[in-house]
This record gives structure tokens, C-alpha cells and sequence, in this order.
């Protein structure tokens, strides 16, 4: 399989970057953690634009870099597309002579992207013949996603493209990226700090601490690991479950999902019958019982799990993480008072409740 | 007011001018391209250099590039060395020397303008398969355009009114180094007033019309790098 394998050490007066990547080259790789730890200087890395020591990156056997053999490839001769935190669009050119500007500078043998396909995906034909300073900030940030994809690049790198767009703007574009990897087929390292954007779009996800991974796997796995918790924001923490739309139930306004493990009912979901959607259930919203209720309850999603692991206890935390199974990983996060009441230990066969008002997939607030 | 002119000053100092900003765009470019992106510790130094025509007298930058224009000199030994010729009291000596006066004025817009444009536009061009060269007549230039009319309009000018160095290097040979303002100087010496008013109003004229022009083109360009 092809493979995205880098390793940096890059020292900073305040800072140090040590990075040891693999990851397999597909899809969205998100690059998540908190501000200043490193997630820039990576991607930096990644595209070469910070020279470190020692250092190698390889993408399909392809060496970029390598100290050790004196291999530096450098930027302008890398087949990498670069999506900056601003669009950094040229002011000179008009946005058809943008888009054109790496397309002309890239052999016409390494051609695999056309304009027509880029403005039809991105949706700015009408832009075409405007000035960059003449669009909205999500309109440019299209334009320069189309720029960088026009080189036909082996590699996209995205450095928070949504960070300086209101939340509007984001929605607006949010769909556009999520296509880019089924219509182009280009591996994308997505950088981010925001988890909303990891959730819905990563396949892959890399947790940076302090410049080092302190996770990284395939997003349903790190997210239904309890000892990530203290790398994920509060109220962030809960598993991903891939599901298939199966129902629409016009009456009450609810979707019907199903998953390995069952089904969930959500609010209505403007999507077609048998279409993939990746529901985040995020922990606070799962509530354990031992044995099912015997009074009618309003929560409408009752699932059978068993307990695979109690997560850490601390005298002075009053919560504590639990992991379930319910056909595939499900975390839930309860007080510490109810785990000595339910008397929960691994192996047991309970329940799990989750309020369908607290899943809205891919709503974000 | 009708005096039989001699417009051979006003054809060099025009060719003069010329000259100067064409060689100090040459020159001055790589200069301000390096002052705006290097984290050099000699940046400091180099920018003082650069500046030192603004607050030195004509006369003593004059009189040190006499010396070292001169055939025994620093350029001028090696340019007899290189032609056979000498440098000073020639054309070219005086290209050289203006090139020395009027540098702050060409670098130092072009500096700020590149300052402006700053790296992120270039490494953007570096990502879409750019080279360095490549990047820098396509995007950085384009985009530093004011800075370069700039440059030039304050290169220009200031060689058009230049005295002091020319005077020191050049002297005062009609068709070789006799510009405008040495020109003029002779006429009010002379007490030859009425050539004197002709040639300062004519030059007064010019340098307004340029600078209108110039500031009106500015104005309407396109392109506002902030």
C-alpha cells in the first residue's frame, strides 16, 4: 500500500519538533492538536519550506528528503499542492490566470487534473475573469484549493484552510474538501485544531503534542482509545460510528442509521437512502444501564454492549471514561458514583443510552 | 526672450539620468532583494552604506569618488587596467559616480516594496512549481510594481539635479560632462540671466511633468499590494 512516511527533528529556541510519521498515503490524514505544538512547522517540513537537520520524508518510495543520503528535493520541484491558512491568491492576476499559474509550470505529462473538472468541483466558473481581491474569503480559499490541485500534486497539504473564515463560509466549503479525495484521489495531510472538521473529513488522524505524535491511527480507532482522553478538549471525546442511512421517517422528522452493531435513530438527515455518514456519539451523551428499563423511557436509542474497559480512576475527578461494545467501540462517560452503583467490570453485559436529540451528524454549532 | 540655446546639456543630463537608473536598476535591485529577505547580521551595515548619499554633502562623496575614480584609484585603476582609459572628467565616471549618489533613491523604495510583497506570496509561486528566478519576475515584480516606478522616478530626478558630485568628478566638458546644472551655474557666473531662467524654468518643467505623470499612473495602477 502506498505508504507517507516522515521523521524531523527540527530544533527552535522554544520549541522542538520530533516528528516519526507513517501513515498509509490515502484519503484525509488530519493533523490535529492545540495551538503551538508544531503543526505548521510539520506541514512546513512536509513540503520543505523548513530545512531540518536531520530529517527524511518518503511518499511512495519516492524520497523527498533524506540527510543521511544527502537527498533534498526542494519545494518548486516537489509534486505537492499547498493550501495556506490565507489563500495567498497573486493580487496581479486575474483567478483564471491564478489557476493557471502551477498548471502552466507543471510537464504536460504529469497533467491528471483539468481546469474544467477542478472549476466544476469547486463551483467557480463565474469567477473566473474577477480579481482575488473582489471574492469572499470562502470564493478565494475555493480558488486557491483549485490552484494547488491544478499542479496535479502526488500530495495536498491543507494548513488550517477554514481557520480565518466565519463559520458560514466554513459549511460553505467544508463539502468541497470532503469531495476532493473521491474525485481526485490525491492523499491530503490536513492540519487543524478544530475536531469538528477532523471528524467529518479524516480518514487518518496524527495527534501532535508538544512536537511529538502522541497518537495516530485510523479515526474510529483514536477516537475510541481511552488513553487519548487527555489529548482530546472536553466535551470532544466520544467514538465514530460509519453508518449507512437506511429510513427517513417523515411523522416524527427522524432518520433511521444503521451500523454493525444495530441502529440509530437521529434527527432528520437531508440525505439519500444508503449514503455513508460518519456519526460522532460523543461520550457525555452515552448513559449505562445494567438491565433494560422497565418504564417507558424517552430515549429512543437502546443498545446491548458489554464493558471492554474502565478507564482511569482519580480521586479528584468525579468522572470516569468507560469503553463499550456495541458491534463496534462506543465510549461513555459517567461519575464515578454510578460505576460503584452499577458495580460495572469488563466483560459485563449492559446497556447504552443515547438520546437521539444529541446526535445531530455533521450539524455543528 | 529669444537666446540661441545650446541644448547639448539638456541631451546629457537627460542620457545621464537615463543611464544612472538603468545601471542602478541592475544594481539596486539584488541589493533591496537582499535587504528585504535576509536575516543576515551584516543587514544593518549595508543598509547604513546604502543611505550614506542621503545625509553626506555632494561634496565629500564627490571628492572621495574623484579619488577613486581617478586613474590611481580603486575603480578608476582598474577600469584603466580593463579600457586603457581614464575614468574620471568621462561620461562613464560620471554614470559611476551618480550610480553612487543616487542609490538610497532607487534601493530603498524597492526594498520597502519587496518588504511588502514578504515571503508568503513567494513560497505559494515556490509550491505551484515556481523556481526562485521564475518567482521573482512573475510575482514579486509584479506585485512591487509601484515600488519600481518609485525607484526610477526618484532615480531619475535625483541625477537630474545633481551638482555637487558632478562638479567634484565630471568638471565641466561641453558634450562629455557639462550637464544642466553645471550648465546653469555657468550662465549665472557669467551673468548670462536670461539662458540661466530658460534652462532652470525648462528643467523646473520637466521634473514637474514627470512627477505628474508619474504619481497619476501610480494612482490608477491596479495592483494595491497591502
Amino acid at each position: 500500500m502506498n505508504q507517507l512516511s516522515a521523521k524531523f527533528d527540527l530544533a527552535f529556541p522554544s520549541f522542538h519538533l520530533h516528528v516519526n510519521m507513517n501513515a498509509p498515503a490515502e484519503g484525509i490524514i488530519a493533523v490535529f492538536g492545540p495551538s503551538g505544538c508544531g503543526k505548521t512547522t510539520f506541514l512546513r517540513c512536509l513540503a520543505g519550506l523548513e530545512r531540518t537537520a536531520s530529517g527524511s520524508m518518503s511518499l511512495n518510495n519516492h524520497i523527498w528528503q533524506d540527510d543521511r543520503q544527502g537527498i533534498f528535493v526542494p519545494l518548486t520541484q516537489r509534486s505537492v499542492g499547498y493550501v495556506f491558512q490565507e489563500p495567498r491568491l497573486f493580487p496581479h492576476l486575474n483567478v483564471r490566470e491564478n489557476l493557471q499559474y502551477g498548471w502552466k509550470r507543471t510537464v504536460k505529462s504529469a497533467r491528471r487534473i483539468t481546469l474544467d473538472h477542478v472549476i466544476q468541483v469547486l463551483d467557480i466558473e463565474r469567477l473566473l475573469d474577477r480579481r482575488p481581491q473582489s471574492l469572499s474569503g470562502g470564493e478565494q480559499q475555493r480558488v486557491a484549493i483549485g490552484r494547488a490541485l491544478l499542479t496535479s500534486p502526488q500530495l495536498l497539504l491543507m494548513d488550517e484552510p477554514l481557520s480565518s473564515l466565519d463559520l458560514q463560509r466554513k459549511r460553505e466549503i467544508l463539502p468541497f474538501i470532503h469531495k476532493l479525495d473521491s474525485e481526485f484521489h490525491i492523499p491530503i495531510v490536513y492540519v487543524s485544531h478544530d475536531l469538528h472538521e477532523i471528524v467529518e473529513l479524516a480518514k487518518t488522524v496524527v495527534l501532535l503534542k508538544e512536537g511529538k505524535v502522541a497518537g495516530s491511527g485510523p479515526i474510529e480507532e483514536v477516537f475510541s482509545q481511552l488513553n487519548l482522553r487527555h489529548l482530546i478538549p472536553e466535551n470532544h471525546l466520544g467514538a465514530l460510528v460509519e453508518t449507512t442511512v437506511a429510513e427517513h421517517d417523515q411523522e416524527f422528522g427522524l432518520t433511521t442509521l444503521t451500523f454493525p452493531g444495530g441502529h440509530l435513530h437521529v434527527p432528520h438527515q437531508k440525505r439519500q437512502i444508503g449514503e455513508r455518514l460518519r456519526v460522532q456519539i460523543l461520550a457525555k451523551d452515552v448513559s449505562i444501564i445494567s438491565s433494560p428499563p422497565s418504564f417507558q423511557t424517552s430515549v429512543l436509542n437502546l443498545l446491548e454492549a458489554s464493558v471492554v474497559e474502565i478507564g482511569e480512576v482519580k480521586p479528584e475527578h468525579p468522572f470516569v471514561d468507560i469503553k463499550l461494545d456495541i458491534g463496534c467501540p462506543l465510549l461513555a462517560t459517567i461519575t464515578r458514583k454510578s460505576l460503584a452503583t452499577l458495580k460495572l467490570h469488563s466483560g459485563q453485559r449492559v446497556h447504552a443510552q443515547i438520546k437521539a436529540v444529541a446526535l445531530s451528524p455533521e450539524i455543528h454549532q | 526672450m529669444i537666446v540661441d540655446m545650446d541644448l547639448g546639456p539638456l541631451w546629457l543630463t537627460l542620457q545621464l539620468a537615463g543611464s544612472t537608473v538603468i545601471v542602478l536598476l541592475l544594481v539596486g535591485t539584488p541589493i533591496a532583494w537582499w535587504l528585504a529577505f535576509t536575516s543576515s547580521r551584516w543587514r544593518s551595515i549595508v543598509e547604513a552604506i546604502v543611505a550614506l548619499p542621503i545625509v553626506l554633502p555632494p561634496t565629500v562623496l564627490g571628492f572621495y569618488l574623484l579619488i577613486a575614480l581617478g586613474p590611481h584609484g580603486l575603480i578608476g585603476g582598474i577600469w584603466k587596467d580593463l579600457t586603457g582609459s581614464a575614468l574620471s572628467f568621462t561620461f562613464t565616471g560620471l554614470v559611476i559616480a551618480s550610480s553612487f549618489y543616487s542609490l538610497p533613491f532607487v534601493v530603498q523604495p524597492l526594498h520597502g516594496a519587496f518588504e511588502a510583497v514578504g515571503r508568503k506570496p513567494l513560497e505559494a509561486a515556490w509550491a505551484l512549481g515556481a523556481s526562485k528566478l521564475d518567482t521573482f519576475f512573475t510575482v514579486a515584480s509584479p506585485m512591487a510594481i509601484r515600488g519600481y516606478l518609485t525607484a526610477i522616478v526618484l532615480g531619475f530626478a535625483h541625477t537630474l539635479g545633481e551638482f555637487g558630485v558632478v562638479l567634484m568628478v565630471g568638471g565641466n566638458i561641453p558634450g562629455q560632462t557639462k550637464v544642466l546644472s553645471i550648465a546653469i551655474y555657468d550662465h549665472v557666473e557669467t551673468l548670462e540671466y536670461a539662458q540661466a531662467h530658460t534652462l532652470s524654468a525648462g528643467l523646473l518643467l520637466f521634473s514637474f511633468l514627470v512627477l505628474l505623470a508619474v504619481y497619476t499612473a501610480n494612482r490608477r495602477l491596479p495592483l494595491h499590494v497591502t
